[in-house]
């Protein structure tokens, strides 16, 4: 049995049930993510003293890689207007782009926390290596699932482009609202676990 | 359909242009020696308005509005929905802010059971 109204709205909600869908899961990420945010403001109200997150972590980096994330969700954007604009081999060029910059930013995290475990700041090390750990952790697990899913649209998937446009553009503005939220956590995850 | 797409384009690189500036923003105010309270003010009205940029222009939020169908008037789903998501958002931020805050009535100090023991003299 096919999924309803996944290429034209459906006329009582006005949206297509891809869009609304994926809107209720972002809502409930934003939850999941705003849960952790709760506990930082808990653990660092209760906590006797705080690190100043510019002495612990490499804010040019971590700089760098807000740079990339945000460019990463501006070739998303891209991509999606080049499928509005009936143009696949401009929306597999933005969407490659797209991927080569979420690897990017893993690979920047990655020496990010291989230089904490070189110096001991492990998770375990302080409270406020404990939230940075955990919620740039489940951001980051946030990115390899973006990735996944933004590979398969840009190889196998993609082959949907011949049989049905429309479906196809409506996946990649789900895939794109996605990405777009997953930027949106990194907005404030930045400013909070780096500079204050 | 292609000119609308097009208006769009020149849309997203004003907003791609914004957020790069307002990220270098944020960093270099980073550096002026604000005092806490204030620097969490500063830092945090840069991240909400490039959340807002984010939300509104690249997820199309703004456009939402008119995914409510002429023959029902009320809010589409998807801004009703992120309301209530927002206010419930709002509530967890700020049960842990109440909490600390609250200073009604009588402290208690909850007893650590890991705190180390008071040697007591033994009562004879």
């Amino acid at each position: 049995m096919d999924i309803p109204y996944i290429v034209d709205e459906r006329p009582d909600t006005g949206l297509t049930n891809v869009k609304l869908g994926i809107w209720l899961f972002l809502a409930s990420e934003v939850m999941l993510f705003g849960a952790l945010f709760s506990s930082y403001v808990l653990l660092r109200l209760m906590a006797p003293e705080w690190p100043v997150g510019s002495e612990v972590l490499n804010v040019p980096m971590g700089t760098f890689n807000t740079a990339v994330l945000i460019g990463s969700s501006v070739t998303m954007v891209f991509a999606y207007a080049s499928l509005q604009m009936d143009d696949l081999a401009g929306f597999k060029k933005f969407m490659g782009a797209t991927i080569g910059l979420s690897l990017l930013f893993m690979v920047v995290k990655g020496f990010e926390y291989t230089h904490e475990f070189q110096i001991g700041n492990f998770p375990w090390t302080n409270t406020y290596l404990a939230i940075y750990f955990t919620m740039t952790g489940l951001h980051a697990l946030h990115i390899i699932g973006g990735v996944i899913v933004n590979t398969y649209f840009l190889g196998p998937g993609s082959k949907m482009w011949a049989t049905n446009k429309t479906q196809f553009t409506n996946r990649i503005e789900a895939a794109g609202l996605y990405w777009h939220f997953v930027d949106l956590v990194w907005i404030f995850l930045f400013p909070v676990l780096y500079l204050l | 359909m292609s000119e609308n797409v097009q208006h769009h384009i020149a849309i997203y690189k004003k907003v791609a242009a914004t957020l790069a500036v307002l990220t270098l923003l944020t960093v270099a105010v980073s550096y002026i020696d604000f005092a806490v309270p204030l620097a969490i003010t500063v830092a945090l009205l840069i991240a909400a308005t490039k959340g807002s940029l984010v939300l509104s222009f690249f997820m199309h939020l703004l456009e939402e509005k008119k995914s409510v169908p002429l023959s029902r008037k009320g809010i589409g789903l998807i801004i009703g929905s992120l309301i209530i998501t927002a206010l419930f958002f709002l509530v967890i931020i700020f049960v842990p802010v109440m909490g600390h805050a609250d200073k009604v009535g009588d402290y208690f100090a909850v007893p650590n059971a890991n705190a180390p023991t008071v040697e007591t003299p033994a009562a004879h």
